[in-house]
């Protein structure tokens, strides 16, 4: 049951990464990191969530701003979502990123929410976010894979006990441009995949990233493997602004002429975690990008899908969202 | 006339809306002020064993605690204060003050609540079967004379549900007219549908948010209301104080549609911990508290069986309804959908049933167009199927149908004012270029396809028998009371120039008083309905009209000649043939508080309303006073509207693009053309949202509601509706009303959801869904050829 009414708690505003990170490593899971709040407050809210510390990042230089690095770009984790829209770096080299940050939400959010902040979000699986006991709230069961369950929103891929889904509309934009997360804790500092970086619910059921509780993401860098490569971004949601992907889909092309050298193609909001279409991207290698490849790719993308009651139409949504990636 | 009638104009509270200065309930704040919080019921349906707050009340800051044992009871199934028998998610159990909000969620959170489950059901067909669960201990329906008592259809009843069809047991209410089984007998087409429509949250930006105090024994409240004296009796009561000791303030409504059209029980709710703590108490509600305890439209399962002519018109029409009603009194959406048919598409002979069902969903009410937007979305889109099977014209089918002056509405014929839909089809039809536009239905550009609909709604949109009253105080000025209230568009104001104009008063010159109940308000109906541009320019005119007679009765005392030999011109009476005989309106005034009697407000009309008397009285002696009983008007008045709609439509993703909408309505007389566009446009977006993106889903597992939040439920955002829309107005004066104006306010969103619905089937080649909203899953399947995933008659899934 929804309370709606947030309890108190210390408001720690750090002026550099270290500082930050020294506040985590203090508070580690007493701490809740606030990158921009439009997942937090909801959590603080309904009383979900009651961390004694709320450690804000929004004062810290150093998570701001899109900057060239060696062999590519990197992202603060703190950068707005409509800086990221606008900027030219990203949309000269990785329009599909810029692309895939302008459909976030909405213009209102996105100039508050943070990429790092979009990455990290919990689901929105809605019966999670109610407050039942399921597995993923630390409960032992999954009220949303009931057989009369609304599970509309819901995975289609690689459930394990749990059914949400990912609900970052740049996550897969990221695994598609084989992004690197940088995280930093009192223990160092590591560079994950951003393949790697979410969470399959067989692994860890209650966390959606490898973040630990003392861990801060910093950066995204973005390889120039993929710059200036053909991209194609679409999310499908019930309305234009405000909502959440029923499915969206990333993919880049890397042409060799008429032939497809390289590719990713990843779904959003069909899988706990981005889903990325392997087989999908080795049948396409060395082929031309034609109607009849997009459909049978399609059909090869849905195979081994798992609809729940509410959730099948996602089946025809990915089969045509990836023919039009290819088509484009 | 005509000097402000139809013209544009500032309304007096636009400038603190967009300043900010406006102060609605949650701005108020005073010395010692507590802060209330509710305890909801967790569960659909339990019965209160325990509560144990003895912890909760040692809390830091906690003040007090509030039961149901300590407010009016409500009869049953009437909206409760507080309940120790919840029937709904959210439903208050009790309230706790304390000094601070976050205190007093505290001592929510810290109370031992013991409840007992209940059989709950979250479909009305489920609580019908003969062993189905019933939402109150008492049944599952209800009628005023009996309470609530049990309903059930038997097994064979539900032997159609194995096709998909609506299966029809002993209805609650019926009515017929005319030879049902010759119309169907001479009828060229037939077609036998069942449909579902879905309830959708009111989603009024502001939360009902209610502050209070007492001070000498008089409650003062602020709360958050679409109307204003209608209100007051019915607040009283849930207060449990006598009217003239309670004083209600509610200057700015941040949006009702119906939720808050009359008294609402957790509106006193903050006015009961005030009596009981000795101090002031404000109790917020919360965005998605409105969700749960704030309340929704009433769904439909119904079936249609519909006769056709080989031109279209309808020879019979056969109509069913189950209403989803909540678990409480609800509001008679499924009575207003069976008025709505009969008048919009006049058939030859009709029979209604339909009953309503308790479920244990949020509580049902009114909501813009309550009944007849529904229906508009359950029969438009069949009117344009029985065109496709008669080879007819969307708009020729429904042109031949609608009705005009002479029609008649519902089960007992009862005449009407006015009726121009025709016109407004015809006009509509020009204005959005209906047959070149049709011409590209269907048309595919890659995956995309155009489809065109047009919509037709109806709403009864006038009452009469409310009071006027004006005042002339001694400068000139104009006052003008109003307790209508103030919804949010602006017709409280466009209504009260009515007076400005029978007096030929410079709008400048003119004060409007509302907003509060101690600045002597007269007895008005609420705004609701559809009704305020009947009903407030009828008071407003005889209010008017009266100190009109006065201002012309003075002038002839003091200078001669006889009443009727004065004319009434820019605040000055003139005498018709000697022009040198003057008088200002402001000498007038002085002269009413000099003479007494009925001209200053001394002696007062025997027939006006104790409110209206209450405050006449304490206005007497301080100005000409304009004061009257309208008297009753005669036949159902229609607000009828049309609305054209152009999308475009993904086939492989579902998403729609709203490419255009024109709007065209049935009045009357246009009050004020900005605040009409305003209202074509808005009724538009909330009915794009019906039509298309909204969503109102419960697991019936679990009695769980899904969509508790604005990103959940899902209403329009600007982004999903065409940046411009275009409207115009048949503009055919009523007869009934002094100057012509009849409402429109709820039958444009009716008509345009039903424009929408129309054109995603038009684009589907035909593809009926007998479902709203058409959700982007339904869409996929069915360009996909794939079912839905919704059974055919389930509610509260999408």
């Amino acid at each position: 049951m929804l309370s709606d009414a947030m309890t108190g708690f210390d408001l720690l505003q750090p002026a550099t990464i270290e500082d930050a990170i020294t506040l985590l490593d203090r508070y580690n899971q007493d701490a809740w990191v606030l990158a921009g709040g439009y997942d937090s407050l909801d959590w603080f809210k309904d009383r979900v969530k009651k961390p004694k510390v709320v450690i804000d990042l929004e004062g810290i230089p150093g998570l701001q701003g899109v900057r060239t690095i060696e062999n590519g770009l990197e992202i603060g984790a703190m950068t707005k979502l409509t800086n990221i829209e606008h900027d030219n770096l990203i949309r000269s080299k990785f329009c599909l990123l810029a692309e895939a940050s302008s459909k976030v939400a909405s213009p209102q959010i996105r100039n508050a929410g943070t990429i790092g902040g979009n990455v990290c979000q919990d689901t929105r699986c809605w019966y999670y976010r109610y407050g039942v006991d399921c597995y993923r709230a630390g409960g032992n069961t999954c009220y949303a894979a009931a057989p009369e369950a609304m599970n509309r929103e819901h995975a289609i891929f690689n459930a394990s006990r749990c059914v949400a889904v990912s609900p970052s509309d740049t996550a897969p934009a990221l695994v598609a441009i084989d992004a690197v997360m940088v995280i930093r804790s009192a223990r160092g500092e590591r560079r994950v995949k951003a393949a790697d970086f979410f969470m399959p619910p067989s692994h860890d059921i209650q966390r959606m990233t490898v973040l630990e509780p003392d861990d801060l993401l910093t950066a995204i860098q973005i390889p120039e493997k993929w710059s200036g490569a053909d991209f194609y971004f679409e999310k499908i949601s019930d309305r234009k602004a405000w909502d959440f992907a029923l499915t969206s889909i990333a993919a880049v092309f890397r042409m060799d002429g008429p032939v497809i050298a390289d590719v990713r193609i990843v779904a959003g909001a069909v899988s706990c975690v981005p889903h990325r279409f392997e087989v999908v991207e080795r049948m396409l290698r060395g082929e031309r990008r034609t109607e009849a490849l997009g459909e049978r790719a399609g059909q090869i993308a849905v195979q081994g899908a798992e609809p729940l009651g509410k959730n099948e139409y996602k089946i025809p949504l990915v089969e045509n969202l990836v023919k039009r990636a290819i088509v484009g | 006339m005509a000097e402000l009638i139809g013209k544009d104009f500032t309304p007096p509270d636009v400038r603190a809306k967009v300043t900010g200065a406006a102060k609605y309930s949650e701005d108020f704040r005073m010395d010692g002020m507590l802060h209330c919080r509710l305890l909801k019921s967790p569960m659909p349906h339990a019965i209160v064993r325990s509560i144990d707050a003895n912890q909760a009340l040692e809390l830091p800051g906690v003040v007090a605690i509030l039961t149901a044992d300590e407010v009016p009871i409500q009869s049953a199934p009437g909206n409760n204060i507080l309940t120790n028998e919840p029937h709904f998610i959210g439903e208050p159990i009790l309230a706790v003050a304390a000094e601070s909000e976050e205190a007093a969620q505290n001592a929510i959170d810290a109370i031992k609540l013991d409840l007992e489950p209940q059989p709950f059901c979250t479909d009305p067909l489920h609580s019908l079967r003969p062993d189905g669960p019933n939402a109150r201990t008492g049944g599952n329906t209800f009628s005023r004379q009996d309470g609530v008592f049990e309903h059930k259809w038997t097994a064979e009843d539900f032997a159609e549900e194995a096709n998909g069809q609506m299966p029809m047991g002993a209805p609650g209410s019926e009515w017929e007219y005319g030879d049902l089984e010759a119309g169907f007998n001479k009828a060229a087409l037939v077609i036998d549908e069942s449909f579902v429509t879905a309830s959708t949250a009111h989603h009024s930006m502001e939360p009902r948010t209610a502050f209070s105090y007492w001070r000498n024994g008089t409650c003062y409240l602020h709360g958050s209301s679409q109307s204003q004296s209608i209100v007051h009796p019915g607040l009283a009561s849930y207060i449990g104080v006598d009217p003239e000791n309670l004083v209600f303030i509610s200057e700015f409504c941040g949006g009702g549609f119906g939720s808050k059209a009359a008294a609402y029980p957790t509106m006193s709710i903050p006015a009961h911990m005030s009596r009981k703590t000795g101090r002031p108490v404000m109790m917020r509600i919360s965005r998605s508290e409105e969700y749960f305890l704030g309340s929704a439209r009433c769904g439909f399962q119904g079936r249609v069986r519909m006769g056709f002519r080989a031109d279209g018109r309808l020879t019979a029409c056969d109509l069913y309804i189950v209403q989803e009603n909540g678990p409480n009194t609800g509001f008679n959406d499924l009575g207003s959908a069976a008025g709505a048919v009969s008048l919009v598409y006049t058939p030859e002979s009709m029979r209604y049933r339909g009953i309503q069902v308790l479920t244990n969903t949020p509580p049902r009410g009114a909501q813009r167009g309550p009944g007849q937007n529904q229906i508009a979305c359950a029969i438009e889109p069949l009117m344009d199927k029985a065109a496709r099977k008669l080879g007819l014209d969307q708009v020729q089918i429904r042109s031949i149908n609608a009705p005009d002056s002479s029609a008649l509405y519902g089960g007992n014929r009862g005449r009407i004012t006015s009726a121009h839909l025709k016109e407004a089809l015809a006009s509509g039809a020009e204005q959005f270029g209906w047959q070149e536009r049709r011409k590209r239905s269907g048309q595919r550009n890659g995956s995309k396809v155009r489809g065109v609909g047009v919509g037709q709604a109806y709403h009864s949109a006038g009452s009469s028998g409310f009071d006027g009253l004006v005042r002339i105080d001694s400068d000139g000025v104009l006052h003008i009371h109003t307790g209508v209230g103030n919804l949010g568009t602006y017709s409280y104001a466009s209504t009260s120039r009515v007076a400005a104009e029978v007096l030929d008063y410079d709008w400048d010159n003119c004060v409007i008083h509302r907003g509060d109940s101690s600045r002597h308000l007269p007895w008005n109906n609420g705004q609701f309905g559809s009704n305020t541009s009947f009903t407030m320019t009828r008071t407003n005119y005889v209010a008017a009209m009266d100190a009109l007679q006065k201002l012309k009765q003075i002038a002839s005392m003091r200078l001669g000649g006889r009443p009727d030999d004065w004319d009434a011109k820019k605040e000055m009476l003139v005498h018709r043939r000697n022009h040198t005989w003057r008088m200002s309106y402001a000498q007038a005034a002085r002269w009413a508080i000099e003479m007494g009697g009925a001209y200053s407000g001394m002696n007062l009309p025997e027939d006006i309303n104790p409110m209206t008397r209450q405050s006449a009285e304490a206005l007497a002696g301080t100005g000409l006073i304009g004061v009257a009983r309208d008297s009753q008007h005669s036949g159902t008045v229609p607000a009828l509207a049309a609305g054209f709609a152009e999308i475009e439509l993904d086939l492989e993703t579902g998403q729609v693009e709203i490419l255009d909408y024109t709007g065209v309505v049935d009045c009357g007389v246009v009050l004020h053309p900005q605040s009409l566009a305003t209202q074509v446009r808005g009724g538009a977006v909330m009915g794009f949202g019906m039509a298309l993106t909204e969503r109102h889903v419960y697991d019936s597992q679990w009695g769980l509601p899904a969509a508790v939040g604005l990103y959940q439920a899902k209403p329009p955002t600007y982004l999903d509706v065409p940046t411009e829309t275009t409207w115009s107005a048949v503009e055919i004066p009523d007869p009934e009303n002094p100057i012509g104006a009849k409402g429109i306010g709820e039958p444009l969103m009716g008509c345009a959801a039903a424009a929408l619905l129309c054109a995603i089937s038009d684009a589907l080649g035909g593809h009926y869904f007998n479902r709203n909203p058409i959700a982007t899953d339904m869409i996929v399947n069915a360009a996909a050829n794939r079912a839905p995933s919704q059974s055919p008659l389930a509610v509260n899934s999408q």
